[in-house]
């Protein structure tokens, strides 16, 4: 029974992680990762207050700064908020990027075809088209999942290629600005097919709205609905979920389309919004981001509008210390990176403590 | 062990002290602001790099009388607007934005800060206080053609393209005809990787035209990585926007750069006695905006003469690379004999010479 003590440490489950906590980590994140932060600035020979300041606080400091927030969070939130619902039910979209890109050529599409023409009609049914392409572009993989059992993983994960392909043939060839000089780039869409400015002098547009709403409807449907409870439930623990007749199909049907909606509508909305136009590329990766968005809010569609305007701090912050302070853009990527790391710790301290030595048999209590 | 951790705690210490205590410093004189908006990471060796270097030949030059600042990496779509709008709305006088994606962006926002002026490389629009400035790569690429042309044993040259746009069509023809004045043998292959700065696909692309049997690699993209796998296979290379001669000292036969240096202080300084108008600006060899690196002293002497005297009749407008006789793929005459192509048509240009292999992307 004599046992060597070890100083090997190793993870040792709590048995039952603190709700409180669950709550608390992400900020405890920020906070560690605010002050790991300052401690680099210092290192690397730049004033650190005045380094987190132009970081953290600068770009919200102009009403023009807070609508650019916004919009940078829009299609985060937009993505993430599909996503989580699916994630909560072990449905792995990874290819929200691709919807997104389908959205776009959807709802660009009809903003081309529409380009002389005025009319109220022209911005709904954009939105539609948009949410319609991305659901197909969802679509194909939970068809493939349901039918055939193939990863959904890697199946809308090349999908997004397959996206960004077609986009780049669009405007390479039939969609190409006829008076462009053969640059590939569309025509810039006419103001009725533009979704409106929300507030003068920014560019915070129609689309902040829809991302709210699909806060709201994405905390409905998860928190007050039967389709929630399923989903949750599937995710959870599939095997109950099948006792209970609830349809694994069913769960990966729904999480495809409604992601794949959401993304569709972020993609309508860049193109509709801030860009104006359709180009080979119309994201600059909007729909990983939003992966990570998703576990940064806990899946929970409150913490997903949170988490995609940090997020979307941290890419205004990173340009302003470039700008103001000439640091690297490097900066942006060791803040994020640094965000999840202290994130992911938090989460593994949660459900485990460190022990040093060896299991004790007798500690069951 | 415990001299680590105290002086972590320092350290900590310090940061938190300098939290409360730290107050933000405010510029003393009044210099003229110049920004720079980059598409790639000032570290890709090529595009962005040589924009970077002609914001530091800036620096050198005038000294504290101007500051200048630049963000990089950033992607062409929503975001180019809001970082260019951002050196707007910091008072920035002048700002260059480097990109053809960045072109409808630079507009919208030079229309809201009418105080600033912008200068917009490689586009076509304009406005009052939007400028448009461009280099004539395609004067290098009929030098490097000539030398590919007296180059290769295999007759086939390589060339990775980025985005089919006229900008790079331009390239590839001149790179075409000028090898085909010298060896109408030549066949030149070209494949797309549609991006201007990814390595990873620019090796590939380089591997696969060496298997095809091109025994010349040239790019029309931003990374040295096609120069480095030449070096590794043994083909020829040429480099693109700076000097790659570091990345393949044996096979680098030499390198078109392209110099902004002039070009920027020429606008700072015209900022600067307030006769700045939005310009359109085209140089080549002459204006010194393009220019060619060291031969590689493995290129024969005759060669290196060939070479030499087309950028000297270039220099002295005595030669066109793109004067007729020019026939198109389908073997359709476009260019006469004694007339040539005008900017206009070089600027639109969507169709490639008799030599090259493949469909234009349309």
């Amino acid at each position: 029974m004599a046992h060597k003590p070890s100083f090997m440490p190793r993870l040792e489950p709590r048995g039952h992680a603190s709700p409180a906590m669950v709550y608390v980590t992400p900020l405890l994140a920020l906070a560690v990762t605010l002050l790991a932060g300052g401690l680099l600035f210092q290192v690397l020979g730049f004033n650190a207050p005045e380094a987190l300041y132009t970081f953290f606080v600068s770009p919200l400091t102009t009403a023009y700064g807070l609508g650019e927030l916004v919009v940078k969070a829009t299609p985060l939130a937009l993505c993430a908020i599909g996503l989580a619902l699916g994630f909560r039910g072990n449905v792995w979209n990874i290819g929200a990027e691709g919807q997104l890109t389908f959205g776009a050529i959807f709802g660009g599409g009809v903003a081309l075809a529409c380009y002389d023409m005025e009319g109220w009609w022209i911005l709904p049914l954009m939105v539609v088209a948009g949410m319609v392409g991305g659901m197909l572009w969802g679509a194909i993989p939970a068809l493939l999942k349901t039918r055939f059992h193939a990863s959904e993983i890697l199946v809308s994960l090349m999908l997004t290629y397959v996206a960004t392909l077609i986009l780049s043939l669009l405007v390479h060839g039939p969609w190409r600005d006829p008076e462009g000089f053969n640059f590939p780039e569309s025509r810039m869409f006419s103001d009725s097919a533009l979704l409106p400015v929300l507030l003068a002098e920014t560019r915070l547009h129609f689309g902040a709205l829809f991302a709210l709403a699909a806060v709201v409807g994405g905390w409905f449907i998860i928190a007050r609905t039967f389709v929630g409870f399923q989903i949750k439930v599937m995710g959870l623990t599939p095997a109950a979920g099948g006792y209970a007749g609830f349809s694994q199909r069913k769960v990966v049907w729904l999480s495809f389309l409604v992601s794949g909606a959401l993304a569709g509508l972020a993609g309508v909305s860049e193109v509709a919004g801030p860009i104006g136009q359709l180009q080979p590329t119309v994201s600059p990766g909007y729909g990983f981001t939003a992966i990570i968005v998703a576990f940064l809010g806990r899946l929970h569609p409150v913490g997903i509008l949170l988490a995609s305007l940090l997020m979307a701090l941290s890419y205004l912050g990173g340009e302003a210390v470039q700008i103001g302070m000439g640091l690297p853009l490097a900066v942006t990527g060791v803040f994020q990176g640094m965000l999840l790391f202290f994130l992911l710790a938090s989460d593994v301290l949660i459900r485990y403590r460190v022990r040093f030595g060896r299991p004790q048999q007798e500690a069951k209590a | 062990m415990g001299m680590f951790k105290g002086t972590r705690l320092a350290a900590i210490a310090a940061v938190v002290a300098g939290l409360f205590g730290g107050a933000v410093t405010a510029q003393a004189a009044d210099p003229l602001k110049v920004g720079f908006v980059y598409v790639g990471p000032v570290g890709d060796l090529g595009w962005s790099y040589q924009h970077d270097v002609g914001r530091k030949a800036l620096e050198a030059h005038f000294g504290d009388k101007i500051k200048t600042a630049y963000v990089e990496d950033v992607a062409e779509g929503a975001d180019a607007e809001r970082v260019i709008a951002q050196f707007g709305q910091q008072g920035y006088d002048l700002v260059f934005t480097t990109s053809f994606g960045f072109m409808n962006p630079t507009l919208k926002v030079a229309k809201k800060f009418p105080k600033t002026k912008f200068e917009h490389a490689t586009g076509y629009k304009t406005a009052e206080n939007m400028g448009i400035y461009d280099a004539r790569f395609h004067e290098g690429r009929a030098v490097i053609g000539t030398i590919a042309g007296h180059m290769t044993k295999t007759n086939v040259i390589g060339y990775i393209g980025s985005f089919p746009i006229p900008e790079v069509v331009r390239g590839i023809n001149a790179v075409t005809l000028a090898a085909r004045k010298v060896n109408p043998n030549v066949q030149v292959k070209v494949i797309w990787v549609n991006s201007w700065y990814d390595p990873g696909k620019e090796r590939e692309a380089a591997e696969t035209l060496i298997a095809q049997g091109a025994d010349i690699i040239t790019q029309h993209t931003d990374s040295p990585a096609a120069v480095q796998v030449a070096e590794e296979k043994g083909v020829w290379a040429f480099g693109q926007a700076s000097d790659m001669a570091k990345f393949g000292p044996k096979r680098l036969l030499t390198s078109i750069i392209d110099d902004w240096s002039g070009y920027y202080i020429d606008r700072v300084q015209a900022v600067m006695d307030g006769k700045w108008k939005a310009d359109t600006t085209w140089g080549g060899f002459k204006a010194g905006m393009v220019k060619l690196g060291p031969l590689n002293p493995a290129i024969p002497a005759d060669v290196q003469k060939a070479a030499m005297d087309v950028k000297a009749g270039i220099e002295a407008g005595t030669l066109n690379p793109f004067a007729g006789p020019i026939k198109d793929q389908d073997g359709k005459e476009r260019v006469k004999a004694g007339e040539a192509l005008t900017d206009k048509d070089l600027l639109s240009m969507d169709w490639y010479v008799e030599g090259v292999q493949g469909k234009l992307p349309k």
